[in-house]
């Protein structure tokens, strides 16, 4: 079998990925094990948004609320003296999953502009209620009193490990998103996309295979929401903040939409970036200072101009689109 | 029953607050096919330009003339080096490049006039209140937004149902292709409506300045409750978005006022307390998925394509 650029392109990311551990701890720069972990969190939250957003034609702005579902899922638990992790990542999976069909079933009957605010509405909508709630901290978040217990398995305490079970579960989904995006399913998915009338015309109800895409990228942006939780050990309401869905979307773009390694790229090239704006040792002081007014600039440039992202840079073989 | 009033105003002003925001997005979104979320940004900057030009010429009515004059241009400067290019390109798009332009704005202006809020004051003329009847003493200054609302809704139906500009905007947002055809400079129409709806947003940026707070990032909050005005009044259609923005700000108005007294009739004490201000900061939220699992275009759908 002959894999393509983007393929050698993806493993040696996963192989870098893999590697960063052990070089930070030669370099003592145990810095990057944590941003490096982030990226790796966002990528996952990427890869589920690119997988209807990409795949499906759905543009949701409203991604965020499964981060936060998810991450409140694990909160909440452990606001309750439970820190079992099969039971807080599996109630995080389930809990967005059963979000993202109630905001799928209403918000996928309409299309364009009203998909779009509409999906933005329901997470601004769950983003005030987070406000609200007295008893899980309100406006000021809740600290996570221990991270999420795998008995004697893993001990996401430390760094190192936690690492590769993000790792672990970012080369699942990658895998796991490679596959139904292939899968029949997946094929209806884009078929409705890329032309809805014929789709109807030959036997396919668009509407039931866009909410189960919808549900899947729900529970697995909540898983991404678990882990990010026990990633910053605190969460508060702007886990759901409507900026933080606008960043996820630019980050399947930044990657390239429709790809396999776009999100994963996308997630770096993002945050590093956002990491090197705001380095104080790095640039001067009315750049760092005012990282935003560029960041803003850049997100521009790179809409207007470079809409395919940075998957398009690697040589594909002939074939346009997915890879 | 004074209260009852009393709110009823409060949600009349805030509802053409959000109609003079809305209206703008609103045509822009049915004429341009434009997902515009800098919108807000130009909120907050006739808010800005505003504050800034009264307290340097210390005259009010001055600082609102420049301050519109100022978010005019700033509009118009925006459409031609960004949006523009922005009008073929799918929502996806116009989403994240405006989002950018929401980023790029709000760190201009807290490099401009810093990070924390700033004092917009009013003039001594405009602080009172007025006695409506007995008992009920209300400040002037929401009176006033009130009218200026309501004239605006006016002249806007006038604009649009009778002069010639306005059937242009009407035809051009039902098939903007024969609008071309028939050899109407349609970009100049783009300029001029989108320059038109950044105008209306800096004035309800700079009627807000005296009761809300200026800072940076005061446009998102309401333009988000915009959008839930847009969606349940139709995208496009001026008269939705009035009926909309009254709906939303009546709904939202009454139920931050009464849902915890009411949920307390009901509930007990403490559970009405929590209750009742996180479900009124959601209400306008769920109404609209009310009115879209009902009717996915909207109350007051624009007939055009």
């Amino acid at each position: 079998m002959r894999l393509s650029a983007r393929t050698w392109v993806l493993v040696a990311a996963l192989l870098l990925l893999a590697a960063v551990p052990p070089l930070t701890a030669l370099a003592q720069q145990p810095f990057y094990v944590d941003l490096f972990r982030r990226i790796m969190i966002f990528a996952i939250a990427a890869l589920s948004l690119n997988l209807i957003m990409g795949y499906g034609g759905m543009v949701s702005f409203g991604h965020a609320a499964y981060l936060g579902v998810g991450a409140y899922a694990v909160g909440i638990l452990g606001h309750y003296g439970i820190h079992d992790g099969w039971l807080q990542w599996g109630l995080a999976a389930g809990a967005s999953a059963l979000v993202a069909a109630a905001i799928g079933s209403i918000s996928i009957r309409t299309s364009g502009i009203y998909f779009i605010m509409i999906t933005l509405a329901f997470t601004q909508m769950l983003y005030y209620l987070g406000i609200s709630i007295e008893e899980f901290g309100g406006d000021d978040g809740m600290r996570l009193g221990q991270r999420s217990q795998f008995g004697g398995l893993v001990d996401l305490a430390e760094p190192v490990s936690f690492y590769y079970v993000v790792l672990g579960i970012l080369l699942v989904f990658l895998v796991l998103g490679h596959r139904i995006v292939h899968s029949r399913f997946g094929r209806v998915i884009q078929a409705a996309r890329s032309n809805e009338p014929r789709t109807r015309a030959i036997g396919f109800s668009p509407y039931p295979y866009r909410l189960a895409a919808f549900v899947i990228a729900g529970a697995m942006c909540g898983l991404a929401g678990a882990l990010l939780v026990n990633h910053t050990v605190f969460l508060t309401p702007e886990f759901m903040n409507w900026t933080r869905s606008g960043e996820l979307m630019f980050m399947v773009i930044l990657g390239g939409m429709s790809t396999t390694v776009g999100p994963l790229l996308g997630a770096a090239g993002f945050l590093l970036l956002e990491e090197m704006l705001k380095n104080r040792g790095l640039l001067p002081a009315w750049v760092y200072e005012h990282w935003e007014l560029y960041f803003g600039l850049v997100l521009v440039f790179v809409v207007l101009f470079a809409k395919r992202g940075l998957a398009s840079l690697i040589p594909s073989s002939g074939k346009a689109g997915g890879d | 029953m004074i209260l009852v009033i009393e709110q009823t105003l409060n949600g009349l002003q805030l509802g053409v607050m959000l109609f003079l925001m809305a209206a703008g997005l609103t045509l822009v979104f049915g004429i341009m096919n434009l997902v515009n979320l800098a919108h807000g940004s130009l909120y907050m900057v006739g808010a800005y330009l505003t504050t800034f030009f009264y307290q340097q010429t210390g005259s009010f009515a001055l600082g609102v003339l420049l301050g519109l004059a100022g978010t005019l241009v700033v509009g118009i400067v925006v459409e031609l080096v960004a949006l523009r290019t922005l009008y073929a390109r799918d929502h996806l798009d116009q989403v994240l490049a405006t989002f950018g332009l929401i980023l790029f704005f709000n760190e201009l202006v807290a490099i401009l006039w810093g990070r924390t809020a700033i004092y917009a004051s009013l003039p001594p003329a405009l602080t009172g209140h007025v006695e409506l009847f007995a008992n009920l003493r209300y400040p002037l200054y929401r009176l006033l937004i009130i009218g200026i609302g309501l004239a605006v809704a006016v002249a806007l139906w006038y604009v649009v149902a009778r002069t010639r500009l306005g059937m242009l905007i009407r035809a051009g947002a039902s098939n903007r292709t024969m609008v071309a055809a028939l050899g109407v400079n349609i970009r100049l129409l783009y300029t001029i409506v989108f320059g038109f709806g950044a105008a209306l947003a800096g004035l309800a940026g700079l009627l807000s300045g005296p009761i809300y707070v200026v800072q940076p990032g005061m446009g998102e909050l309401i333009l988000i409750q915009v959008f839930v005005v847009i969606v349940i009044g139709g995208i496009g259609s001026i008269r939705g978005a009035f009926a909309g923005a009254l709906i939303v700000g009546m709904v939202d108005t009454m139920g931050r006022a009464f849902l915890k007294p009411m949920l307390a009739t009901v509930l007990s004490p403490s559970a009405a307390d929590t209750a009742g201000p996180a479900l009124a900061s959601m209400l306008i939220y769920l109404l609209m998925a009310g009115v879209l699992a009902f009717r996915p275009e909207g109350l007051f759908p624009s007939r055009g394509s």
